[in-house]
């Protein structure tokens, strides 16, 4: 199976020159690797690392030390070295991130929340907001909000808005920050679906996932974040 | 720096700033400030007052002359020449065409007393247009692009709210199709409300047109809705560089952090 990522020896730790230049260890000796069609889900207990992980991979957090390797139009580009220009485009053709909480930028509207990712790379406006209607009927977010910006919607009509967003393009590698948080059964099951329906496409995933069920359905493997623990 | 020469034109730097310093008598206004600027991409220079981010903003456009070091511009033709080489008239018809200025005061870059059609047109007259009716019918679509109501655009800009003006001055810089803008605290002194409005229009507009844009601001927001990468000025020096969203999200230097950490959460 194709690697899509992978992570050798990964270090990040945060350095608070408010507080004194007090180091705050993250993690440490981050290695694993994900195939294309693989979901894996990252465990552990809060503030073991997990979305610092993730932000990692998607050039967010930039490394102390280590390798992200990302496979980006047909070479493994390490992401932890890359030029700025270069992790702009990983993100805008290799890889999508769902984060917990939507950023709303002011006066959009939602259906071009989620729209955007599609015409930043070149598809029609047109042909872009049919897809992101598909996407928030498929999210249960009724057709009156479409028009409105999202920062009045609630929690998680603004996550269910995010993931049309994250879910939209068809980037060959998926994070997922707590995807189905803030959903009810009925819209965590739609984001189950929009999931297995990625790892049949081929892409590689990564998730945190707190509720067991829904890991359940969706993990190939799980990789336990307390191993990474970076010792203060 | 040697390129390939079938390279394409978007993988070669717009604006390559090398080793720049700018000196008033002994204090040092600027010091050693290098950069490339790619089309298309968005650059905020955020920082204090006196930091030194808007003589940068005026070395890079060709306004003050550097002390030391060299700012460099893709022309048209492909060839990456020396700003201090082009002389006066070469400078200034790049200011005419292929650059945007946008001062934060709109006073500045437009012209108060003549009607926003005149503002407008005037720009696509000093490129050589001139059929009235179209160069009308294009500051109308401009004043459209801009959300101006139409029906004002015989009104002189004096006659505007700050707004309003604001977004004049935008449509001004920008019929003339430039490929590369500078902004000078754009969304400074304008009420948040009207801050919201102008910066999704210049989102937008960025985007659509594949502008490459220089932005100097004090304002962090602004930086992260606008810019692709940001570069954090202190005592007239870059002190930490990089994606918008690392350097916000994962501030290394104790002053960035600072900066960071000073925001009010609304």
């Amino acid at each position: 199976m194709t690697a899509m990522i992978e992570i050798s020896d990964a270090e990040k730790s945060f350095t608070m020159h408010l507080q004194g230049g007090v180091r705050l260890p993250v993690v440490r000796g981050v290695s694993f690797r994900v195939a294309a069609g693989e979901c894996v889900v990252l465990s552990g207990p809060s503030g073991a690392g997990k979305s610092s992980i993730l932000k990692m991979i998607f050039g967010n957090y930039r490394c102390d030390s280590g390798r992200i390797g990302i496979l980006h139009e047909g070479e493994m580009l390490d992401l932890a070295s890359a030029e700025p220009r270069q992790i702009l485009s990983v993100r805008r053709a290799t890889i999508g991130y769902v984060s917990q909480f939507l950023r709303a930028v002011p006066r959009v509207p939602a259906i071009d929340v989620v729209a955007e990712p599609l015409i930043a790379t070149g598809t029609s406006r047109v042909e872009a907001r049919e897809r992101a209607q598909g996407l928030l009927r498929r999210l249960n977010i009724p057709e009156r909000l479409w028009a409105l910006p999202p920062s009045t919607f609630s929690g998680g009509e603004q996550q269910r808005v995010n993931i049309a967003r994250g879910f939209i393009s068809d980037h060959p590698v998926l994070l997922l920050d707590e995807p189905t948080a803030s959903l009810d059964v009925k819209n965590a099951s739609a984001v189950v679906d929009l999931i297995q329906e990625k790892k049949h496409a081929g892409i590689a995933i990564v998730a945190i996932v707190h509720d067991e069920g829904i890991r359940d359905l969706i993990a190939d493997r799980t990789v336990d974040v307390t191993t990474f623990a970076a010792a203060a | 720096m040697v390129e390939a020469p079938d390279a394409p034109m978007h993988d070669q730097p717009l604006l390559v700033a090398e080793a720049l310093c700018k000196n008033y008598g002994r204090v040092t206004a600027c010091r050693d400030v290098s950069f490339s600027l790619y089309p298309g991409e968005v650059l905020a220079v955020v920082g204090e007052s006196g930091s030194g981010k808007s003589t940068l903003l005026q070395l890079l456009s060709a306004q003050l002359a550097v002390t030391s070091g060299r700012v460099s511009y893709r022309m048209r033709d492909g060839v990456l020449r020396d700003l201090a080489s082009l002389g006066e008239a070469g400078r200034r018809f790049l200011f005419r065409t292929d650059w945007g200025y946008v001062h934060q005061d709109p006073a500045l870059g437009l012209r108060m007393a003549v009607s926003a059609g005149a503002n407008v047109g005037e720009r696509l007259m000093a490129v050589g247009w001139n059929h009235y009716g179209r160069i009308r019918q294009t500051a109308s679509s401009w004043l459209e692009r801009v959300e101006i109501d139409v029906a004002r655009i015989d009104d002189a800009p004096r006659t505007y709210s700050g707004g309003m003006r604001q977004r004049l001055q935008i449509a001004r810089n920008l019929v003339t199709e430039p490929r590369l803008v500078f902004m000078d605290e754009p969304t400074g002194g304008l009420d948040v409300s009207v801050q919201a409005r102008l910066l999704d229009l210049m989102r937008n507009l960025v985007g659509e047109l594949g502008l490459a844009a220089v932005v100097v601001t004090h304002d962090l927001a602004v930086a992260r809705l606008l810019s692709h990468r940001v570069m954090v000025m202190k005592g007239g020096q870059v002190i930490e560089t990089g994606l918008t969203d690392q350097v916000l999200d994962d501030p290394h230097e104790p002053y960035t952090q600072l900066l960071v950490s000073s925001i009010l959460p609304p």
